[in-house]
């Protein structure tokens, strides 16, 4: 019975496959809450960023910021790209390169020039074999990402801003919308688009100490790279997300594989059996 | 007794948020001690406490390590780094990110030639694989 084991062995290892994915199922969807919360922790930052954005905007006339002002020629543009570390979550991944991807042959085309900075593994392995400039990249964020460790691409791409070498900045990552659903998306940084600047000008001003420039540098500097916090926060609830269904729909599969495999290994094995009744009766027949 | 709204907020989480009667910090150019009905206003902070007065004469205390205080007449709002936050500091996080792209970047030949010699492995097997069933179909 040489295929009945060959069988036999298929099956195990399929159930070894299943305990595996059932476990990597039960773990992200274990870690969606947390990630949840830590998303859920850092919205009040950004709404009182944007008041302060808003109230900014309100109120200075006089000095007007270059993240604030659209430039007319557009040379080359900038993006925060934000990925996973690790695969086996579906298409997760796949789907925003490939929307990014579009972006940037789109650019490519008219001439313009692309910089990149990836933030997670995913991004790093998939830019580099791409005819694009990487500029900076951060790895291995963890469960439980802090702004520091952000602080370093952020910077690269904003002196590239100031500098004058980047003319647009546009945030890539995979909005949370609920867990079967994960919406890739790009936002524009910078110039800061005109709905967080409600261009209404009014009597007052602020008090700017030490001085307007230094205080606004430091405001909009904060926002941009709460802006990223939150992208980044949310793509990491989107992998576990994605992760626990592709896990699922892994189990499930494998769930079928067996049943069908056993089923074969039934037939193969019943088959033997009459075989060997069928050579046992010949033989006697013949004696 | 009037009060003022007080929220303190940083990127990772929210710290304090409620009335008080005045809160005492230290911006760029010095102590700041604001009182409702205060004129608009703000400032880079500088790493250190920032006291909240309380309604009932109570005092609490935050840690701070840079951040941006901005009042309007009947809302303070702190917005608090949460990381320590210098010049020299961050140029050094941004360094470390550029060296980190192009290590990817000339990581290149090293995934080239994994995936190269994977393909190879696969095409030896399958020749293996051949053989083998070649030499059975032989015997039979």
């Amino acid at each position: 019975m040489a295929g009945a084991r060959e069988i036999r062995t298929k099956i195990k290892s399929v159930q070894n496959t299943r305990k595996v994915t059932r476990a990597l199922e039960m773990v992200s969807a274990s870690k969606i809450r947390k990630a949840q919360d830590l998303m859920k922790a850092s919205r009040p930052y950004a709404r009182a960023m944007r008041q302060v954005i808003g109230h900014i905007a309100h109120a200075n006339v006089e000095y007007k910021h270059p993240f604030l002002v659209e430039r007319e020629t557009i040379q080359r543009v900038g993006y925060v790209v934000v990925s996973t570390d690790r695969g086996l979550c579906g298409g997760l991944n796949t789907n925003m390169f490939r929307k990014l991807v579009g972006d940037i042959r789109a650019w490519q085309d008219k001439g313009v020039e692309v910089d990149l900075v990836c933030i997670g593994q995913k991004a790093t392995q998939f830019f580099r074999r791409l005819k694009v400039n990487m500029v900076g990249s951060v790895t291995h964020l963890g469960e439980r990402p802090q702004i520091a460790q952000l602080i370093g691409v952020i910077k690269v791409m904003l002196d590239e801003y100031g500098a004058g070498r980047v003319d647009r900045l546009f945030l890539a990552y995979n909005d949370f919308v609920n867990t079967m659903t994960q919406k890739a998306t790009v936002d524009q940084l910078l110039p800061l688009p005109p709905a967080a600047e409600m261009a209404t000008s009014h009597s007052w001003d602020y008090i700017y100490e030490p001085d307007a420039e230094g205080v606004l540098e430091h405001v909009l500097t904060r926002y941009i790279e709460s802006l990223v916090y939150q992208g980044v926060l949310e793509n990491l609830a989107s992998e576990h997300a994605a992760r626990m269904v592709a896990m699922k729909a892994a189990s499930d599969n494998a769930t079928k594989a067996i049943g069908s495999l056993t089923l074969v290994y039934n037939k193969a094995r019943q088959a033997a059996i009459t075989q060997e009744i069928s050579e046992i009766v010949g033989g006697a027949a013949a004696v | 007794m009037s009060t003022i709204r007080c929220d303190i907020v940083s990127a990772e989480e929210e710290i304090f948020h409620g009335n008080a009667q005045m809160i005492i910090a230290t911006g760029e150019a010095g102590e700041l001690g604001i009182a409702p009905r205060h004129a608009p206003l703000i400032t880079r902070l500088k790493p250190g406490q920032v006291r909240v007065q309380l309604e009932g004469g109570e005092e609490q205390f935050f840690y701070v390590s840079g951040g941006i205080l901005e009042v309007q007449p009947s809302v303070v709002t702190v917005l608090a780094d949460t990381a320590i936050r210098a010049k020299d500091l961050d140029e050094s996080a941004a360094r470390k990110a550029k060296d980190e792209a192009e290590r990817a970047l000339a990581n290149r030949t090293d995934a080239m030639e994994v995936a190269q010699a994977q393909a190879q492995l696969a095409q030896a097997l399958a020749q293996l694989q051949a053989l083998e069933r070649l030499r059975r179909a032989l015997k039979h």
